[in-house]
């Protein structure tokens, strides 16, 4: 087998006295989808994080297509520039048009030209459906229209990989579909993803391996039918029945336990 | 006893709420109609027209008011207004730097140059620069010194202005810039301070507003005649016809810019406040 596209070995990270992570070992092989679920303060954003090293880990280290991120002496532009990441808040730059948020980190960070980018910028653009809208402005655009040209944004950068951080969790729910089915146009394509996501259907049907976080720990690593369908651990069953059913829920005492409430 | 079963309800006796109402309002038209009258009453019109608003002494102002005072008037501003730009970007970015010395320093010179009047500011760079560094040269004479002392105070403004607007940036944008492999020097100019600028435009044009008044302190340098900036020009005037007409077309010289520049900040704060909403 080859070397996995993303190694994650022996992660820690704390801000502060509160231990986020502690010790995570994840391997992610090339062209695989593994979606994150866990309860929010699990961790599992920042984990995500740590692997474009947006978080800096407090110790461990990351491997992204057999570069080691968490080497001090690394080059992390030009790791990153491997790495696309979509974020739950979109982050499309306000003050540039659509076609410029596409065509503006192409020039300046990967030094294409403009033809160049500008063709990437559109074909892109096409991939998410969007093609219409290449004059418009982010804030004329409905949530999902917005996260789908981050999409864009961060595939016309050619990454080998791509992070998603909660990515439909700030939209309506009427738009999430659209969303969810361009990831699926990319799981389809073969790309390497790694999703941190509260969409259960879609980690069912999509993912290739569901890993549950809790409390700083993968506490389940499996196929999505095994994690999702016929959960091992009393934690994992206990998570999902509280996100499946959340009507159902009975209030729970808060446990001293509980790690880390200020996910980022 | 109905009045402590429904304490919310007016009270029988003296004044209703509406009454007293009514009242106020009355007493606060009358106490502004009797200052006017007062002060049109008491005011010698004919003195003050006399002194202030001479028109053939007005007339032989011109060309030379706009062609010349104004027109330096401008020149000393913008050129501060730039000078000042420059300097206070640097401060800003120094002030946010991770670098402790860079942090101290910025916040040492903010906390001088907006604790120091700009007149002293104009002194010190009339006399103490070219004793500190003799044999130099500010480069540009007077408009040099002028740009440099406006520039100068300016500067520690408008660096807490532009922090302010960097800081005001949202923490996603640095972090989906960095994760599309931006450096942070590439971040911040292509993506960060671009956005800043939008926030911060209707303070920006406040500072200029009053660093157009505070061009008048040029004064204080020793002018030659080509010089001269509005305040000058309107005292020289002033004292060579014994008449304070020349004050009084200066002062509408000054308005003739700052009321149309108010007049754009409130417009741009109040599209800033539609964008947010």
């Amino acid at each position: 087998m080859s070397r996995p596209e993303i190694e994650v070995r022996g992660l820690h990270k704390s801000f502060g006295d509160n231990e986020v992570l502690r010790g995570i070992d994840l391997e992610i092989r090339q062209g695989e989808v593994v979606c994150v679920i866990g309860p929010s303060g699990s961790g599992k954003s920042t984990l995500l994080r740590c692997v474009n090293l947006l978080e800096e880990p407090t110790k461990g280290q990351v491997f992204v297509g057999g570069t080691e991120v968490t080497d001090p002496d690394v080059d992390i532009d030009a790791v990153r520039r491997r790495i696309g990441m979509v974020f739950q808040q979109f982050n499309l730059f306000p003050h540039l048009s659509v076609t410029e948020n596409l065509t503006l980190p192409q020039r300046r960070v990967l030094r294409r030209d403009k033809a160049t980018a500008a063709r990437t910028a559109a074909e892109n653009l096409a991939r998410v459906g969007l093609a219409e809208k290449a004059d418009a402005y982010p804030a004329s655009l409905s949530g999902g229209q917005q996260q789908r040209v981050a999409i864009a944004r961060a595939l016309a950068m050619g990454p080998e990989v791509m992070l998603f951080d909660e990515p439909t969790s700030a939209l309506d729910p009427e738009l999430v579909g659209d969303v969810l089915a361009v990831m699926r146009m990319l799981a389809r394509e073969g790309m390497t993803m790694m999703v941190v996501t509260h969409e259960m259907t879609f980690a069912r049907e999509v993912a290739d391996r569901v890993v549950f976080m809790d409390g700083g720990v993968i506490v389940e690593d499996g196929s999505p039918d095994q994690v999702i369908g016929a959960p091992r651990h009393e934690r994992t069953r206990h998570f999902l029945s509280r996100l499946l059913d959340p009507a159902m829920a009975d209030v729970e005492e808060e446990t001293s336990d509980q790690v880390g409430k200020s996910e980022a | 006893m109905t009045d402590t079963d429904t304490p919310l309800q007016p009270k029988k006796k003296g004044l209703t709420r509406r009454q007293k109402r009514t009242l106020s309002r009355g007493v606060q038209y009358a106490v502004f109609a009797a200052a006017v009258i007062a002060f049109a009453a008491t005011a010698d019109w004919g003195r003050l027209q006399n002194q202030f608003a001479q028109a053939d002494i007005a007339k032989q102002m011109f060309p030379d008011v706009i062609t010349l005072a104004l027109k330096n008037t401008v020149l000393y501003t913008l050129s501060g207004f730039v000078v000042g730009l420059v300097l206070g970007m640097v401060i800003a970015l120094m002030r946010l730097s991770s670098v402790g010395p860079y942090r101290w320093l910025a916040g040492v010179y903010i906390e001088i140059f907006r604790g120091l009047p700009a007149l002293l500011i104009f002194i010190f760079v009339g006399v103490a620069v070219p004793l500190a560094f003799p044999g130099t040269e500010i480069p540009g004479g007077t408009y040099g010194k002028v740009a440099l002392a406006l520039g100068l105070v300016s500067a520690a403004y408008m660096a807490e202005t532009i922090r302010a607007g960097i800081q005001a940036v949202p923490k996603g944008q640095m972090e989906a810039a960095r994760s599309l492999g931006f450096s942070p020097a590439k971040a911040m100019i292509s993506i960060i301070i671009p956005q800043a600028f939008r926030i911060i435009l209707p303070p920006l044009t406040n500072e200029l507003v009053l660093l157009f008044k505070d061009s008048s302190l040029v004064l204080f340098l020793g002018v030659t005649l080509e010089e001269r900036e509005l305040s000058k020009f309107g005292r020289d005037l002033a004292s060579t016809t014994a008449n304070s007409t020349p004050i009084l077309v200066a002062g509408l010289c000054y308005l003739l810019v700052t009321i149309p520049l108010s007049f754009v900040v409130r417009r741009m704060e109040t599209k800033a406040q539609e964008a947010i909403r």
